[in-house]
């Protein structure tokens, strides 16, 4: 990486990713863990946006170079890693809702939101 | 180009299209009429059946050699230049086409069984458009050759899953098995993306075919290559229901309808497909490279192997509802196709492979074969005792072999087939597997004989349970609809057929998946009988021979046995406990959690702890899953 921010998003992909992964592993309540699950999302797609923003020549079809802003080596953001995280995005989206509606169902027919009462199937 | 040519070229792509567009046009046909929406479904999986038949012959009788094809091309044969991730591709070789006739098949029978399962239920267009859009999906998922493609599939397959496992809403527990597999999922599948990110990330490949050369043409291998087979091997598992990361799997397979229940077997055979693939495809073009992480995987899938069978069996042993004791017998089969193709794994480029390695991986890439065969059968058995009896409990259930004699016949079909019982088709593929595991490491070939023993002793629990005895309270009488018994019958007979001819499919069909895998070239003899390299297998010689000491011993008896041995006496009263005033004349009823009893009772040690952990909390099943996937990364790092 040759921009001003540096290391730093790849930095903030991993506080992402553990404080997503800790709120689902510690916390108790099922909206809480649905939380945990859109925070290690936006982790995963910060990562793949970061990776986008790459220099060198290995890399074919840039859409954007830092040339253009003014910037003296040639930086590429490629356009697959963008795409790659729409679909992401939207699948996201559909995986939060379902589970927002299955908890919420839940809740409707047996008043629970802990994870410690969410057992009836167990053994 | 004749028709048939177009077709042909076209295919991998319409047998994934024809699926999902006949999904969403479903709630459309159903809008005219309730028939018209089931027909329509019918002859979408029909369509994709035949397709897919049609495929798989010409890729099979080439030998399962791979063939490409790249979506948004001029050509869809064009090859793909530089692996530039822009074009999304199919890769269909020999495994993807094994896996996909799988998939069609317990499908078609799933839709059958069905139109006579949902009469009685609400929302059948929705039901319906899903159980399509999962059979898109996991195609897809064998289908790819992109690993992004394959994260898209993966998710799209966990979804529509768990929209079917709440089909029955009035059921609180549906919503809570299907929160916890979504939970479950959804973190892997965000795992899953990461390590496609930082193989994306090293290689700017997200091709298979191109990611894995650039693998192979490393010097040595990165530290990256690691975490990210550790990643994804251990996200495969989970989804392919491996212990200990199998925690939801009961929960989402016991609530989901059983139609659906058949389906979410073929999905977790796809994971394990895409673990297999990311193993032998993506680490595989240079073996001289990767040949110790390849045995370290191996290692780890054998661990997993072992104790999915043994915690998977012994956990049904003690299950009172039917359908949560067939997931637990699910995960426990999936862990033979672990330890089959994991002892492949780990001798991979060695002498040992053409040894036992080879036959270890037939035995355990067939077992998928058969494992969706009779599983997806027994699933559709168990939702027709339900059907009937109205609960789920065998404690509360019985008598029903009186009325439901051909539900009866299918499950004993099912059960002596999952038990490995001669000459069942269960049986060709664990022959396999005991007889190349016991030359790698005859504890852990012990174990597997011992697993199948336990597992016949479950299922007898389950027949006796549902069918015999006396009926009791609240059993429907009368057999299920025709259509239910059509989709059974659809299974109970390739089962048959394909149990006195294994060797038939293993030529045919399992001989190109392991082919295309491994890259080896081998094929197994041409003629009926299965041959490991130690012994034979031979259904029909089998089957001669028990018919021939049948009638020797009905001989014996017509000729030299004695007349009218019916018991006297004593010998009349039923004997229980040794305390005959618990008879007073009632019909006498042994509760199916108890037959077991004494078993379970001396192995409590055991039970305690490990029920204790299966304990429901959506937590500790995450925590499962982060510390295996820890635990392999540790194991791959330590190791190469």
């Amino acid at each position: 990486m040759t921009t001003a921010i540096g290391e730093l998003p790849y930095f903030t992909v991993v506080a992402l990713l553990a404080i997503g992964l800790y709120i689902i592993l510690v916390k108790k309540n099922l909206i809480k863990i649905a939380m945990g699950i859109t925070l290690m999302e936006a982790g995963a797609n910060l990562f793949l946006i970061t990776l986008a923003f790459n220099s060198g020549d290995r890399l074919s079809a840039p859409v954007f170079t830092s040339q253009i802003l003014g910037g003296t080596e040639a930086t590429y953001s490629l356009p697959t890693p963008h795409a790659l995280t729409l679909t992401s995005i939207v699948i996201g989206v559909a995986t939060t809702a379902l589970l927002l509606a299955f908890v919420m169902q839940a809740y409707k027919k047996h008043k629970v939101t802990s994870t410690d009462e969410f057992r009836r199937l167990r053994g | 180009m004749t028709f048939y040519d177009h077709l042909i070229e076209q295919a991998p792509a319409m047998v994934v299209a024809i699926p999902l567009l006949f999904a969403f046009a479903t709630p459309l046909w159903f809008k005219l009429s309730v028939k018209f929406g089931k027909l329509w479904a019918l002859l979408g999986v029909l369509a994709t059946t035949v397709l897919m038949y049609i495929l798989a012959w010409e890729i099979l009788s080439e030998g399962g050699e791979v063939t490409t094809y790249l979506f948004g091309a001029e050509d869809s044969q064009l090859p793909l230049l530089g692996g530039n991730a822009v074009r999304i591709s199919f890769a269909v070789d020999g495994m993807s086409a094994f896996m996909g006739l799988i998939m069609v098949t317990v499908s078609l029978a799933a839709v059958l069984y069905s139109f006579g399962f949902v009469k009685k239920y609400t929302g059948n267009d929705k039901f319906f458009t899903l159980l399509l859009l999962v059979l898109a999906a996991n195609i897809g998922m064998v289908f790819t050759g992109d690993l992004f493609n394959l994260f898209v599939w993966f998710e799209v397959s966990s979804i529509a899953l768990c929209g079917l496992t709440v089909f029955r809403s009035e059921r609180g527990e549906a919503f809570e098995g299907a929160a916890k597999y979504l939970i479950y999922s959804t973190v892997a599948g965000l795992i899953l993306l990461f390590s496609i990110g930082l193989l994306y990330g090293q290689y700017g490949h997200l091709n298979i075919k191109f990611l894995s050369e650039a693998i192979g043409g490393n010097a040595e291998l990165l530290m990256v290559d690691k975490v990210a087979l550790g990643l994804m091997m251990t996200v495969f598992a989970l989804k392919a229901g491996a212990v200990p990361m199998h925690m939801a799997t009961p929960d989402a397979y016991s609530e989901a309808p059983a139609p659906v229940t058949a389906i979410f077997v073929t999905a977790s055979q796809a994971g394990l497909y895409a673990m297999f693939r990311s193993v032998f495809t993506l680490y595989g073009s240079n073996i001289d490279l990767t040949i110790d992480l390849l045995h370290a995987a191996g290692w780890i899938v054998i661990i997993l192997g072992v104790l999915s069978m043994f915690v998977g069996v012994t956990m049904a042993l003690v299950q009172k509802d039917i359908k949560r004791l067939m997931a637990y017998h699910a995960i426990s089969q999936t862990g033979y196709m672990l330890l089959g193709v994991g002892v492949g794994m780990a001798v991979y480029a060695t002498g040992g492979f053409d040894e036992f390695g080879r036959t270890a991986m037939t035995g355990g890439i067939f077992h998928i074969f058969n494992h969706a065969l009779y599983k997806g059968l027994l699933f559709l058995t168990a939702g027709a005792i339900i059907y009937k009896a109205g609960t789920r409990d065998l404690n509360r259930m019985g008598g029903l072999g009186r009325d439901m004699k051909l539900t009866a016949l299918f499950f004993i079909i099912g059960a002596l087939a999952i038990s490995g019982i001669p000459p069942m088709n269960g049986f060709a593929s664990k022959f396999l597997i005991y007889e190349s595991v016991f030359q790698f490491n005859p504890v852990i070939g012990a174990i597997a004989m011992l697993v199948s023993l336990l597992t016949l002793a479950s299922f007898v629990k389950v027949f006796y349970s549902a069918f015999m005895g006396p009926r009791m309270k609240g059993m429907a009488r009368g057999e299920v609809p025709a259509s239910m018994l059509m989709g059974m019958a659809v299974l109970a007979g390739i089962i048959l057929v394909f149990s006195f001819a294994p060797s038939l499919v293993v030529r045919s069909l399992v001989d190109p998946a392991v082919n295309a895998l491994t890259g080896d070239g081998g094929t197994t003899s041409t003629s009926l009988t299965l041959f490991t390299g130690q012994g034979a297998w031979n259904a029909v010689v089998f089957m001669g021979a028990m018919i021939s000491a049948a009638i020797i011993a009905v001989l014996i008896r017509v000729f030299f046995g004695k007349k009218g041995m019916t018991p006297k006496g004593e010998g009349k009263k039923p004997y229980l406990f040794g305390n005959p005033t618990e008879i007073d004349g009632k019909p006498i009823v042994i509760p199916g959690s108890n037959v077991y009893w004494g078993f379970t009772k001396a192995l409590d040690r055991y039970y305690r702890p490990v029920e204790k952990l299966h304990s429901g909390i959506v937590n500790e099943y995450v925590f499962w899953f982060v510390s295996t996937m820890v635990l392999a990364i540790l194991v791959m790092m330590a190791w190469v």
